[in-house]
Order: C-alpha cells, then structure tokens, then sequence
C-alpha cells in the first residue's frame, strides 16, 4: 500500500504535561469514504478531532495531505488545506436567516470599491440549490436558524462545510444530541456528502450511527487504538462490544443481573 | 451555474401562502410604523384646534424634533443590532458642539475646517469606547456611562473656565458660518421645514442599505447574535464592533454640529439624556437589548412617533411635564408589541 491517503494521522500522540491524552494513533481517509472514529467519553476523540483540524499540535506523529507533510498552526491553514469541522456548537447564530447564515463570514460581493454590497439574491439561489442537492429540504432560505430542528441545523451546517469546498469533512458528534428520526437524516446528509466525493470523518460513541455510514472504523479507549477495521472485517454486534470495552461490559452485565436478583 | 434557475425554483409546496398580511406582521419594524400611525391621528384628534394633521407647518415643528432624535439613534441601533450600548451618544452632541464653538469663536477658525477637527474627536471617542470595550471585554453599558459621566464634567468644568458662563455664544461671528449653515441647520424654503430632516431620512436610508445589503451588515447580525459563532466562520467581531462605536460617536458629533450651527450657542449640559431616547426609538424600532435582531426603519419610525409625542403634548395644550410619562408608556407597548410580533415571526414561517 503505497498510495497516499487524502488525509493520513500517523502515528500520532498528544501529551498534557504527565497525562497521555493520545498514544500513537493511525487513521486515514480517502475521497468518496467515511471514517469513523468510535469511543466513549474520555477516549481521546476531541484531542484527535482539535489536532485534525489545527487547534492543537500532535507532540509525536505526522499529518500528511496526499501524501505531503503538513504541520497546522491554526484552524485557518486547516481550513485552507480543505478541511472543514463543523462543531457540536455549529457555529451558527440563531436569529439569523439559513441564507445569512450559511454564506456568514464568506459573503458573495457584488459592485466596485467602497459599493460594494453583499449579494442577498444570489446568496439564496445559492442556499436554495446546495441544500436541495444535499437533497435537505427547508421550506425558505428567510427562515431564522433558530427554528429549524437539531437535525435540520445540523444538516445545513455539513451543506456550508461542503459548498466552502471541503475535500475532508470532521464532524464531531453531530447525531449524539439528536432523538432517533433526526440522527437518520443526518446519517443520510453524511452519506450524501460521501456520494458527492467528500472524504468524512464521522465521530461519535453511538456505534449504531458509526456502522450503517461507515467504510472503516478506528476505535479509541483511554487514548489507545483498539484496532482499525474495514467494514467487511467487522459486524455490527463485534464493533458494539469492542466500543463498550468488551469485558466490562460482561462484567456489568453480571452486576446488573447480581441487583436484579436481590430486588 | 445553476444559480438564476434555481432562484427562480416554484415555492415549496408545503408554505402555505402566507396572506401578504400576515407576512408583513412578521416584520421587525412593523409595530413602530403602526405605533407612529396611531400616535398621528391620535394628536389629529385631541390637537385638532391646531389642524394637526393638515397644517405643513405643525409637521415640520414634529419632524424637526423627531430628526433631533432619529440622526444618532440609526448608529445607535446599528450598535445595538450589534450586541453593545452606546450611553455617551447623547453627552457626545454637547461636547462636539462645544468644541467647535470653541474652535470658531476662541481659535477663530473657519467653520468648515473646524468641523473636520470635530468629527474627528468623535471618531477618536469612538475608538476608545470600542477599544475599551473589545480590551477589557466589560460590558458596554459600563464603559460608556464611564464615557459619558467623565465627558459630561468636561463639558461644564471646560466651558465654565472657557467662558465664566455656563454656554458658549457667538458661534455666528465665525467665517464660514452661513454657508455651513444652509447645509447642516438651515430651513428648506417650503413650509419651514429643517435640513436636518433630509439628513435624518438620509442617514436612515445609508443605515437600512448597510444592514439589509452589505457584508458589513451580515457581520453586525452575527456579531450580536452569537460573536463565538461569528468569530469561529472568519468574522472579524472587534473590527466590526469598534466600526459601529465609531459610526455613533461621529454621527453624535454630526449632531453637535448640527445643533451649534442651528442655535448659535451651546449650553454645556446640551445633549445629557439624549442618550436614553436614542435607545428608546431603537427599541421601539423592533431592536433586541441582547443584539442580533433590530431594524433601522422602525428606528426611524420610533424617533418619528417620539418627535410627535414632544410636540403633539404641547399642541394638545397639556402640560409638557407629561411628555416622560407619555415616553415610558410608549417604550413599554412597543416591547410588549414587539416581543409579540417577534414570536410570531419565529413561529409563522
């Protein structure tokens, strides 16, 4: 295997003073794939998630793009390198409308020098095709972010991600806060993404959102690698049991059983 | 691209079509409209001995008042859209008018370059508002009534020495005085009305073109609805926020301009409690205290309705004490109204 991943973590680990928060983690993805990094809380994802994308520097290891080394310095050379997070908080303002929102920070310009105005009529074209083509159906671009739903916020944040030209998409726990129907339909803008050639890092502790989107699955423990599987190396029930720490979990299921005899 | 086409794509089956209605209801600046309509034909009854509602001449005594308040209270919206206060807007009027009076009559400079010199002070007022308040991350609403007290011992203490009086006269003496009058304080020919008035409808028109059409406009939004959200998408917060201290301090020394020029003389006190009004037309404009959601036309229409009620109460024959009162009244109905109609707007869509 010598062909260069689009984004390839290597070896990676991160210390904070005495405590090991990553210890030589390998993780890689490619166009057209989701790769899904599985761990409960503590197991060393957000550290992972913040050196992907630039807020932290691995203190050993290398991040390659195609094969390049790159050190990130901050979310901006991330950014420019075509690797966009979209964060639990989303970044979104809530008064605001998904067109407002959505082009926030990024607007299109129209006119010469000092009159220059922002360019409200392409803006919601723009709005109206990119979600549709993620197949998300919003009722009007004037809508404030505020009143859509958990999952449909979520849904227009992975469509600004991908129309700012992201070629890898780190989404950090974007179904953990979501009730059931709403966590499918981000699933469902997950694999869009994948279909339209965009490389996923999908992080979660949900193993049932990670197996029915995901081509490969790193799981992390204590910021430990338990293994790295491709999807035809592993089923569902295995990827359950190693998520939930295997043994452990016997052994609370035997505790529970122990409480359930005595009441 | 795809983009005209997709522009033009039918409407979602599912938005059931609004009456235009109740889509204009949704509107932040509607309750100020409709409040300005009812305050006008509530005056052309009770100041029907006047012909209120007819009389050119009754308009331009209320619009003259309401552009008093609207000029600085279109900054002072924007800021509040924002996410931040301005409390030394009003003392602003009274310190710029008196240091132009000062650089007329005791530098005897020309009028127009002086003024030049006074809207700098206000752009460097505003930069140390915006500074102090993006530095020591404080809220605006301290920082500013600091702004505003120290300016306002300023004012008296600097115009007693100046003068051994408590205003500064004269001002007319200066070269430069008429011309720069015509354009800043001078009357329209037809019925008395002010120049000023154009400079409020003018400066209102700039405000709604900066929110509704510009990245500018989008920033100040984001800014004051979320400025960790805005910051983390690229938007530059303290730039923006320091702009819209800047804007409201230059347009307060506009003001001082205007009002030196128009009375001749400034009173040291001048401004004081101008601050609050400002705030009021911007809430009764539809503007939120916490930021990110305002209007500029309702502003407009708020320091509309609030010139009427100055010079309505006096054409009423009643007694002028109840012009605060009739303020509060206003301020609480219109949030009330408003925070209705913001439901509303958040729901029926």
């Amino acid at each position: 295997m010598t062909v260069a991943h689009l984004l390839e973590a290597d070896h990676i680990s991160k210390y904070y003073g005495n405590i090991v928060a990553l210890n030589d983690i390998s993780v890689h993805v490619d166009t057209g794939e989701v790769t899904c990094i599985l761990g409960d809380n503590g197991a060393g994802k957000s550290s992972f998630i913040k050196i992907l994308s630039g807020v932290h520097q691995a203190d050993e290891g290398r991040l390659l793009v195609e094969g390049e080394e790159v050190h990130f310095t901050s979310p901006r050379d991330a950014r420019a390198a075509g690797i966009a997070t979209v964060y639990q908080d989303l970044a979104m303002v809530p008064l605001m409308s998904i067109w407002r929102n959505f082009f926030l920070g990024a607007e299109p310009r129209k006119g010469f020098g000092p009159l220059q105005w922002f360019d409200a009529g392409k803006a919601k074209g723009i709005v109206r095709r990119e979600l549709s083509e993620m197949g998300i159906d919003i009722r009007d671009p004037d809508q404030a972010v505020g009143t859509l739903s958990g999952g449909e916020r979520q849904s227009v944040a992975i469509a600004r991600a991908v129309y700012f030209g992201a070629r890898v998409l780190i989404l950090d726990e974007p179904t953990s806060a979501l009730g059931v129907k709403q966590a499918g339909v981000v699933l469902k803008y997950i694999l869009q993404a994948r279909e339209r050639g965009v490389a996923v890092i999908f992080i979660t502790h949900n193993p049932h959102h990670a197996y029915p989107v995901g081509d490969r699955f790193v799981i992390l423990n204590r910021g430990q690698s338990l293994g790295t599987f491709e999807k035809s190396q592993i089923d569902r029930q295995e990827l359950v049991r190693l998520m939930a720490g295997g043994k452990e979990l016997a052994e609370l299921e035997h505790e529970l059983e122990a409480i359930k005899v005595e009441v | 691209m795809a983009e005209t086409a997709a522009s033009k794509a039918p409407p979602d089956e599912r938005l059931v079509s609004v009456g235009p209605l109740a889509r204009l209801l949704t509107r932040p600046d509607i309750g100020a409209f409709l409040g300005a309509v009812a305050v006008f034909f509530a005056f052309g009854y009770f100041a029907r001995s006047v012909n209120w509602i007819g009389d050119p001449g009754i308009a331009a005594g209320w619009t003259d008042q309401a552009a008093q308040y609207g000029i600085v209270a279109v900054p002072v919206a924007l800021l509040m859209i924002g996410g931040e206060f301005d409390l030394s807007a009003g003392v602003m009027i009274g310190s710029s008018g008196l240091l132009l009076g000062y650089l007329t009559t005791f530098q005897h400079m020309n009028v127009w370059p002086a003024m030049l010199l006074v809207l700098f002070f206000g752009l460097v007022i505003g930069l140390i508002n915006g500074l102090a308040v993006i530095k020591t991350k404080l809220p605006s609403f301290i920082v500013t009534l600091a702004t505003f007290f120290v300016l306002q011992g300023v004012n008296a203490a600097g115009t007693l020495k100046l003068t051994g009086q408590t205003a500064i006269q004269n001002i007319d003496t200066a070269s430069g005085f008429n011309s720069a009058r015509k354009i800043f304080a001078g009357d329209l020919t037809h019925y008395d009305f002010k120049v000023k008035v154009l400079w409020w409808i003018g400066i209102t028109l700039v405000g709604v073109w900066l929110l509704a059409k510009t990245r500018f406009g989008n920033w100040i939004y984001g800014s004051g609805g979320d400025a960790n959200a805005a910051r983390n998408v690229g938007v530059p917060v303290a730039r923006t926020k320091v702009a819209l201290f800047v804007m409201t301090s230059c347009t307060a020394a506009l003001m001082g301009i205007i009002e030196a020029l128009e009375l001749r003389s400034m009173q040291s006190g001048e401004g004081i409690g101008l601050e609050f009004i400002f705030i009021i037309c911007a809430v009764v404009g539809g503007c939120l205290l916490t930021g990110g959601f305002g209007s500029v036309i309702g502003t407009f229409f708020g320091a509309a309705m609030l010139g009427m009620v100055q010079l309505g109460i006096v054409d009423a024959q009643w007694d002028s004490n109840w012009t605060f009162t009739f303020q509060g009244g206003i301020l609480f109905a219109a949030v009330l109204l408003n925070t209705w109609i913001r439901s509303r707007a958040q729901r029926a869509r």
